[in-house]
């Protein structure tokens, strides 16, 4: 009987065992494809070239095969997303933890979770029918589909990973640390931002990164706002094409070192989302830490 | 145990042989075609008029452009490609061949506000090369040309390009991934202009005449309405095809399937 309870305890341990390897498995297989798949081009081209290249032209009868318009992109887009999105998002962490009564709270996580839930392709729809002929109105510019487009969208996009982990780590403020501020004659505002916000600034760090990790990384709707137009970023009204979407819109109809370049590209993504992760890591522990 | 693992792998390896039969041929009646997104709508309702007069049989289509689907053939992957091109000497070096099925006219559309109906070959080729930048210089309005345009890759942007003689010197302002977005984002800008394929077109965008011509079925097939391709089968010349898939390839090339292939707003090569 009891070698049967251990016979029993020793093969549900071997599932869960393989579940967790079957998950490790699919991480090892697709970092080592990556790797494999995207270090030939790279060879091939250049590396210097690759990545620092300005020009990207894979059909061209002379192609060129440079990134350095595309890195640019990723990273002023998600910067520019920051800058807009990690204000609201902070703030509306701090009314929906510290200030909001629980009625207008409970309605406004509603939201912030439903707006977690819409797909991409409905903020690209959105933003290719709406957002990208008013910015065309208001800037009067030829068209509007632009870094400026693709900036709003992805701000939106990375909002409620902003609000819900900032809100997290403001709500785990120990009351004592509030109630001291408060009992020494601090106003409740002035409570909240330099002691609520200090005490917690490794969660919103964190949250910050998670955005950045979100931003960078999306693909569909940025694709639907940005014109794709592999030029060098060097105005907010021009048109753009990300990483993402390099690999996205080329991919399907790609063959030999163009689809060879498409997967260094994914190559170079893989790496950025890596170091994001990294960044994010640290961040956590650290707020973990205190 | 290790009965057991004999027992998973004779099963695994079974389901192996199975999918190799459905994608091979050999006895099975399903017909697999790779290729061209263009050729969505004709190779739907083709392939629905032939699993209607044949029962049994099934035709698959698997929408990964010219450039895949002229792969997947050479590779064994399908029994048949489809181009929106036609193939490039080195493709046919491989012993490709290509057997035309329909022309698609290219349609040139603009937003229903811009008042230019009419623009030659030419005037087109300079327009999408930034030479003519803006539409006053065509008798439109005064308005910056907007240069709408496909992704690097795409069979109607190849066309496109092919046929008008501006491979890679195109200045677009946006390259989008499908027809759909083109025409949205015309119907979007009164100063934009874009290729889509003739069928596809809707109210919502303007087209305009080529030379004097309107695109339709007659002008395409005499070939007075210029900015043409058009779609072909890829096979292999030294690999038989599959009985059932030579019986759809007959079927598509007889006249029995021209009302159809005329229905899904192409015109029919034979």
């Amino acid at each position: 009987m009891k070698n049967r309870k251990r016979l029993v305890e020793n093969i549900v341990h071997g599932i869960f065992l393989i579940m967790g390897l079957i998950t490790v498995g699919f991480v090892l297989i697709i970092t080592v494809y990556l790797v494999v798949s995207g270090i030939p081009a790279i060879r091939e081209i250049g590396l210097i070239e690759f990545l620092f290249g300005k020009t990207w032209a894979s059909t061209a009868a002379e192609p060129s095969y440079g990134i350095l318009p595309f890195i640019l992109t990723s990273i002023y887009g998600t910067a520019g997303a920051i800058v807009v999105g990690v204000p609201i998002g902070f703030l509306a962490a701090v009314y929906l933890a510290k200030l909001a009564r629980p009625s207008v709270k409970k309605v406004m996580r509603g939201a912030v979770s439903l707006l977690a839930g819409i797909p991409s392709v409905v903020y690209g729809l959105v933003g290719m029918l709406v957002l990208v002929p008013g910015i065309r109105k208001v800037f009067d510019i030829p068209d509007g589909a632009s870094l400026l487009a693709a900036i709003i969208v992805l701000a939106i996009m990375i909002l409620p990973s902003i609000i819900n982990v900032s809100m997290t780590a403001l709500e785990a403020v120990p009351k004592e640390y509030e109630d001291a501020s408060l009992a020494l004659g601090a106003t409740p505002v002035e409570t909240y931002f330099r002691v609520s916000v200090p005490a917690a600034r490794s969660g919103i760090a964190a949250a910050v990164v998670l955005g950045v990790g979100r931003a960078i990384g999306e693909a569909m709707a940025v694709m639907m706002v940005s014109g794709n137009a592999p030029n060098m970023p060097s105005s907010l009204f021009q048109s753009v094409q990300f990483l993402t979407t390099a690999v996205a819109s080329e991919m399907a109809y790609s063959g030999g070192l163009q689809r060879q370049a498409l997967f260094s590209i994914a190559l170079v993504l893989f790496l950025f989302i890596m170091l994001t992760g990294a960044v994010l890591n640290f961040f956590l522990k650290r707020s973990r830490e205190g | 145990m290790k009965k057991l693992i004999s027992a998973g792998l004779a099963t695994v390896m079974l389901m192996f042989a199975l999918a190799g039969c459905s994608s091979g041929g050999g006895g099975s009646k399903v017909i697999t075609t790779d290729g061209s997104t263009s050729m969505e709508t004709v190779i739907g309702s083709l392939g629905e008029a032939f699993e209607e007069a044949n029962s049994g049989y099934s035709v698959s289509y698997n929408p990964t452009g010219s450039g895949s689907g002229i792969t997947a053939v050479s590779e064994g992957r399908c029994d048949i490609g489809l181009s929106s091109r036609l193939l490039k000497a080195e493709e046919e070096e491989q012993g490709l061949v290509g057997t035309t099925v329909a022309y698609d006219g290219i349609a040139m559309i603009v937003n229903p506000e811009n008042p230019v109906t009419d623009l030659d070959l030419e005037t087109i080729a300079k327009i999408y090369t930034g030479e003519i930048t803006n539409w006053s210089e065509v008798g439109g309005n005064d308005g910056e040309i907007v240069l709408i345009g496909r992704e690097a890759g795409s069979g109607t942007r190849d066309g496109f390009e092919s046929i008008t003689g501006t491979e890679d010197v195109c200045q677009y302002r946006q390259m989008l991934t499908s027809t759909g977005d083109v025409i949205t984002t015309v119907s979007q800008n009164p100063n934009a202009i874009g290729y889509a394929s003739l069928a596809s077109v809707s109210d919502k965008i303007k087209v305009l005449t080529v030379g004097g011509v309107m695109p339709s079925e007659e002008t395409i097939a005499d070939g007075s309405y210029v900015v043409q391709r058009p779609f072909i089968m890829v096979t292999k010349e030294d690999t038989k095809l599959s009985d059932a898939a030579q019986k759809f390839f007959d079927y598509v090339i007889s006249g029995d399937a021209a009302d159809i292939i005329t229905a899904a707003g192409v015109v029919p090569a034979n």
